[in-house]
């Protein structure tokens, strides 16, 4: 029940916080909610299952062309662009699931960086398609949703992905299919043993993974009007790594707090210093020396075990 | 940009509390605020301060500072002194939009300008159209006048690249040869050389007989050269970033001391590089393009002078402070003369408040040639308001003894093509 009460409070605080923040960080607020359901599901596969992919741009980006290019060239108004995205993304990590489950551990980072590689020189290869690194201009948010201002629906857009997301996530944690995620990351034999199918459990999760990263690549390009083969460089293969690790790997809520975190941190380091990556690099360091598990792990470890 | 750190106002205030002042502050304060006019002007400033841009932004920001400095002691817009609030935007079109709001929002800037880089400049403008705030752009990137982008976007400090590219083209079949080799890197800024110097080459009755695209992850490019035609007349190289030693050096080897094509490249390729670096002595009696000549030449114009002596440039184009720090030249004069544009159309447009951005961008729309002057050091430009894309002299350089003398400049028209967009038909 607590449970329950804590993650529907969290729903609540944000849209209040959507309410009185200032335009600025109302719009940060939207932005860090739509790259949180990345995070969220980078957490499945990494916090959950012990998929430790350095790939997952490729579903992003996946997402992201997925909505992108049926808007362009298909005349796909903006919601059902959403939804090809997250099919995109999903479909995306199906197939580099089946080639690259075949590996664990060190050799599953370089297949799965691979593949992400892979698909960045792709979109570069099929510039005339995909704007290569120029990118795509999209129709924006303006008209989302009839008679609210662009703002507005972005905000409501961002705010309802997110809230979905995040319920989906606790539901299935909390659920029959999560222990069995939990189960691959502490001891895969053991549960090979009683019965498992490690494969089909592992591609399940990733596929889930997947999609949630494709509808946050999707609502990111949709939302802000712009698609570009930037959003599958390495880059945002390791972001949603570190905003899992700082906040919290196999916390459900831990991928909304380092998502934030990480966003202001390089906001306001920004405003001081060129150099902002140093401020994420001692963060990071300074969270692996004294809280390991992250913000949220820590927390739970310490002072709230119910947390999910 | 450290007045409004996260959360402070509304933690300490009740949730009504706030609300109101969420309301007040998106509503009625900036009424109030530029209401009174002698308020400085703040302009936002989207700097590539750091990633694959920040050669550029040094220069860029040194540029706008001096610019600034002219401005103001020359008594501001409209009488109002003028602020430039700088914001690194990492050369990631997704920074780039979020820099955007930030400077718009959090920073309250009229206006914001300064960006290169294609990739951050079609990733932001569609939120500067959204926040409805002018977004004046120094990229010489096509995408402007092609109509990609919105009415909020204008490029009137500098000529596109396709006006580049074509205006140079009958220079070249006349003087250098009519077969032509590209060589360029393989996404969309070598496109726009492909195709538009393509296109030019053959209204002159040449020929591009080979087009050989780098895929931009290679670090040498000897499989490449064999591909180079034994016929080839011009070679013609734009390459970015550090590779283009490697690429100098390798042609270098490629010809030996034997018989090479003609050598044409865009000065892209060597912007902050020194071109008297050790390895680049095969550039010696090859031409390139420049959007303004790095060298000062020995015509040099008065406003030459003092823009050069203003941004702190030497005769060689070096820092006076450091005659290894190359500047970049060709393009960073595009933040001067966009500063001096904007100031021309704030005072146009009796620019007050962001209430009058609109006015603003119908003030440049209106315009349509700038003289040359302190003003416009680069040159006399002709502005065409229906595509927001101004048009200029561009000079091509031979490298002499290391330097780049100057041996033509093209005529303003020479670049200029068909409207593909009217902005002005778009609503704000």
């Amino acid at each position: 029940m607590k449970v329950w009460i804590l993650h529907v409070a969290v729903l609540l605080a944000l849209l209040v916080l959507l309410l009185v923040l200032p335009a600025y960080h109302a719009t940060n607020l939207a932005r860090i909610m739509v790259l949180a359901v990345f995070a969220i599901g980078y957490n499945l596969a990494f916090g959950y299952t012990g998929l430790l992919s350095l790939g997952h741009a490729l579903f992003f980006a996946a997402g992201v062309y997925g909505a992108a290019l049926p808007v362009t060239y298909l005349g796909f108004a903006q919601l059902p662009a959403l939804i090809a995205g997250l099919v995109a993304g999903a479909v995306m990590a199906g197939l580099t699931g089946l080639l690259a489950l075949r590996t664990a551990g060190v050799s599953f980072m370089i297949v799965t960086l691979m593949f992400a590689q892979a698909g960045y020189l792709s979109l570069l290869y099929f510039g005339e398609v995909t704007g290569g690194d120029e990118g795509l201009v999209l129709p924006g948010a303006a008209g989302l949703i009839p008679g609210l201002s662009a703002d507005a629906a972005r905000t409501t857009i961002a705010y309802g992905l997110f809230a979905l997301a995040l319920i989906a996530s606790l539901l299935l944690v909390r659920g029959r299919f999560g222990r069995t995620m939990v189960a691959m990351r502490e001891n895969e034999e053991r549960s090979r043993m009683l019965g498992y199918n490690p494969f089909a459990v592992k591609l399940a999760a990733l596929v889930l993974s997947g999609l949630f990263a494709g509808a946050s690549g999707a609502a990111y390009a949709l939302l802000f009007g712009y698609a570009g083969a930037s959003f599958a460089t390495i880059q945002y293969s390791i972001l949603p790594m570190l905003w899992v690790l700082m906040g919290g790997a196999g916390t459900v809520l831990g991928p909304l707090i380092g998502t934030a975190a990480m966003f202001y941190l390089v906001d306001i380091a920004g405003s001081y210093t060129t150099a902002t990556l140093l401020f994420v690099g001692v963060a990071l360091v300074l969270l692996i020396l004294f809280a390991p598990r992250g913000i949220l792990g820590t927390i739970r470890e310490r002072w709230l075990p119910w947390l999910p | 940009m450290t007045k409004h750190l996260i959360g402070h106002a509304p933690s300490r205030r009740s949730v009504l509390k706030g609300m109101g002042a969420g309301l007040v502050a998106a509503s009625a304060f900036p009424g109030y605020t530029w209401a009174q006019s002698s308020a400085p002007i703040k302009l936002g400033f989207q700097l590539h301060r750091t990633g694959i841009g920040a050669a550029y932004g040094r220069w860029y920001e040194r540029t706008a500072q001096a610019a600034l400095k002219v401005l103001n002691d020359g008594g501001g817009i409209n009488g109002r002194p003028v602020e430039i609030v700088f914001e690194d935007d990492a050369t990631d079109p997704k920074r780039g939009a979020e820099v955007v709001e930030k400077l718009a929002s959090q920073a309250g800037c009229d206006a914001i300008f300064g960006p290169l880089f294609s990739h951050v400049v079609i990733g932001s403008a569609p939120r500067a159209g959204e926040l409805k705030i002018p977004y004046l752009v120094c990229s010489e990137g096509y995408h402007v006048a092609s109509g990609m982008l919105n009415r909020w976007t204008l490029q009137p400090g500098i000529t596109d690249v396709r006006a580049q590219v074509s205006s140079m083209a009958p220079w070249v079949m006349q003087n250098l040869g009519k077969k032509v080799t590209m060589v360029y890197p393989d996404y969309a800024f070598g496109y726009d050389h492909r195709d538009f110097f393509t296109e030019a080459v053959k209204a002159q009755g040449g020929e591009v007989i080979a087009q050989i695209a780098i895929p931009p992850t290679e670090t040498s490019f000897t499989r490449y050269l064999p591909q180079i035609p034994a016929e080839t007349e011009v070679l013609y190289h734009v390459m970015v970033g550090p590779a283009v030693l490697t690429f100098v050096k390798e042609l270098g080897d490629f010809y030996g001391s034997g018989a090479r094509p003609q050598i044409f490249g865009f000065i892209d390729s060597l912007e902050a590089v020194d071109t008297a670096t050790p390895g680049l002595e095969f550039l010696e009696g090859t031409h390139f393009w420049e959007g303004h000549n790095r060298v000062k030449q020995a015509d040099a114009s008065e406003a030459e002078t003092f823009y050069r002596a203003a941004v702190g440039v030497d005769d060689n184009g070096a820092s006076v402070s450091d005659a290894k720090d190359v500047s970049t030249y060709a393009h960073m004069f595009s933040c001067w003369e966009t500063l001096f544009i904007i100031k021309q159309g704030m005072e146009a447009a009796g620019y007050q408040g962001p209430a009058d951005r609109q006015k603003f961008v119908e003030a440049i729309e209106a315009m349509t040639a700038f003289e040359a002057g302190n003003d416009h050091p680069q040159g006399a430009k002709m502005f065409n308001g229906k595509t927001h894309q101004v048009f200029g002299h561009q000079f091509i350089s031979k490298v002499e003894g290391g330097k780049l003398i100057r041996v033509h400049q093209t005529a303003i028209e020479d670049g200029m093509y068909p409207d593909a967009v009217d902005y002005t038909t778009q609503s704000f």
